[in-house]
């Protein structure tokens, strides 16, 4: 590292405290464009794969309208992932090799995903829990240095909060509803709390990237923060509509103000990030059939493309 | 444009929120060519009612000034605070000027 980077890298660094943005032609040390890289473009993946276990439900929703309903959502979801696939690409890389790197398994996406749909009511539970700690996450990041994500990332969260109210309304909707359909939408809870809990990532105590990440206004809160305030948030939503919290660790605490909750199974955590989860095997295979599956039809666009601009 | 990836090349999309107001740059996105780029911009950029027209353009059609020339650009009217309406003090008699 020379003199002048050094120089650049300090300016950079101060100017960014400062909370002011950075735009896709400035400057920027190595290290933060590759983390943006790495992050955006997981995000990205984890919208696109995460069509998947809610478009299996999409031919048996139980209406018309909760059909045109979802139909919206998964539509919703694949738009974000490419508000972020572009904001990545204003990092230089290119969109085709993301996606390659996803196809090839080699890419990471939210974990969550990789557990199955069983029934109806996980389209509720998904919509309540799944987007609603996504959106937990991602409002502090429409406040992040880089331009171009903070933009889409503002975006993004213009159209959450339609998917988890929906989701809460199906939960709610069932909850009115017979002795089975209650039991299903407990047992789609039961099933979908603790995933969700780990979608906000390793404890602060394991947390790798937290810091320098902090630093540079890429991360506002920590993943344990932001958890917190998940499980604080949630629980008076299931009480409301008479659901219980699989967790006999959970109760108020008078002194934080807070629920104090359970320990996270980390070695499920650990185990459905590396791969062994329920579903990461299908979900791959998903991806890559309906990429190769849709190869002549992009090579029809293009051929079509190059045949009208030579007339 | 690598051919050999079979990327489409990059448009930027710009929006018409409503009539009487500019078209904003919203994002960008793959398309092969205008026509699909349109297309793609109306189900990705305006499925809420967010835009009454869109326009694409290719990206690299674009040419943008560098950060590096911000000072030689936008510096010299740092000083000029005599184009402001502030900059002149009137008389409190003096109304709507
Ligand atoms: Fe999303
Ligand atoms: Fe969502």
């Amino acid at each position: 590292m020379n003199a002048t980077h050094e120089k650049l890298r300090e300016e950079f660094d101060a100017y960014v405290a400062e909370d002011k943005k950075i735009e896709p032609k400035d400057w920027m040390p190595d290290g933060y464009r590759k983390t943006l890289i790495r992050q955006i473009s997981q995000h990205a993946h984890s919208e696109v794969v995460g069509m998947l276990p809610e478009s299996n439900w999409i031919t048996r929703a139980p209406s018309l309208q909760r059909k045109a309903i979802l139909l919206a959502k998964v539509q919703d979801e694949a738009g974000h992932g490419l508000y972020l696939y572009s904001a990545a690409e204003t990092l230089g890389v290119d969109r085709a090799d993301l996606i390659a790197d996803l196809l090839s398994g080699k890419a990471r996406y939210s974990s969550i995903f990789n557990y199955p749909t069983l029934t109806w009511a996980d389209m509720g539970a998904i919509g309540w829990l799944v987007d609603g700690a996504a959106i937990m996450n991602q409002v502090p990041l429409c406040r992040c240095s880089y331009g171009p994500y903070a933009r889409a990332m503002t975006r993004v969260c213009r159209e959450e909060s339609f998917h988890q109210r929906q989701g809460y309304s199906i939960m709610m909707e069932l909850m009115k509803g017979t002795e089975d359909q209650k039991a299903m939408a407990q047992d789609s809870l039961n099933r979908w709390w603790w995933p969700s809990l780990m979608m906000f990532g390793p404890s602060d105590k394991h947390s790798t990237h937290s810091s320098q990440n902090m630093k540079w206004n890429i991360k506002r809160f920590s993943n344990d923060e932001l958890r917190q305030r998940m499980v604080d948030m949630t629980v008076p939503q299931a009480e409301l509509i008479g659901l219980k919290i699989p967790d006999s660790d959970l109760k108020w605490n008078n002194e934080t103000g807070h629920y104090d909750f359970g320990e996270i199974d980390w070695e499920e955590f650990n185990n459905v990030l590396s791969g062994n989860g329920p579903c990461n095997k299908e979900r791959l295979e998903a991806r890559n059939k309906a990429h190769d599956d849709g190869a002549w039809v992009r090579e029809a666009a293009s051929a079509y493309a190059e045949k009208k601009s030579k007339k | 444009m690598s051919d050999k990836k079979n990327n489409w090349p990059l448009w930027e999309v710009f929006i018409r929120s409503r009539q009487g107001l500019g078209h904003k740059h919203v994002g960008s996105l793959h398309a092969a060519d205008a026509e699909m780029a349109i297309g793609n911009a109306r189900d990705v950029y305006t499925r809420r009612q967010e835009g009454v027209s869109i326009w694409v353009i290719p990206s690299d059609a674009i040419t943008a000034s560098a950060p590096e020339d911000s000072e030689a650009l936008y510096d010299p009217a740092n000083d000029k605070i005599y184009r402001h309406p502030t900059f002149y003090v009137l008389p409190d008699e003096v109304n709507h000027m």
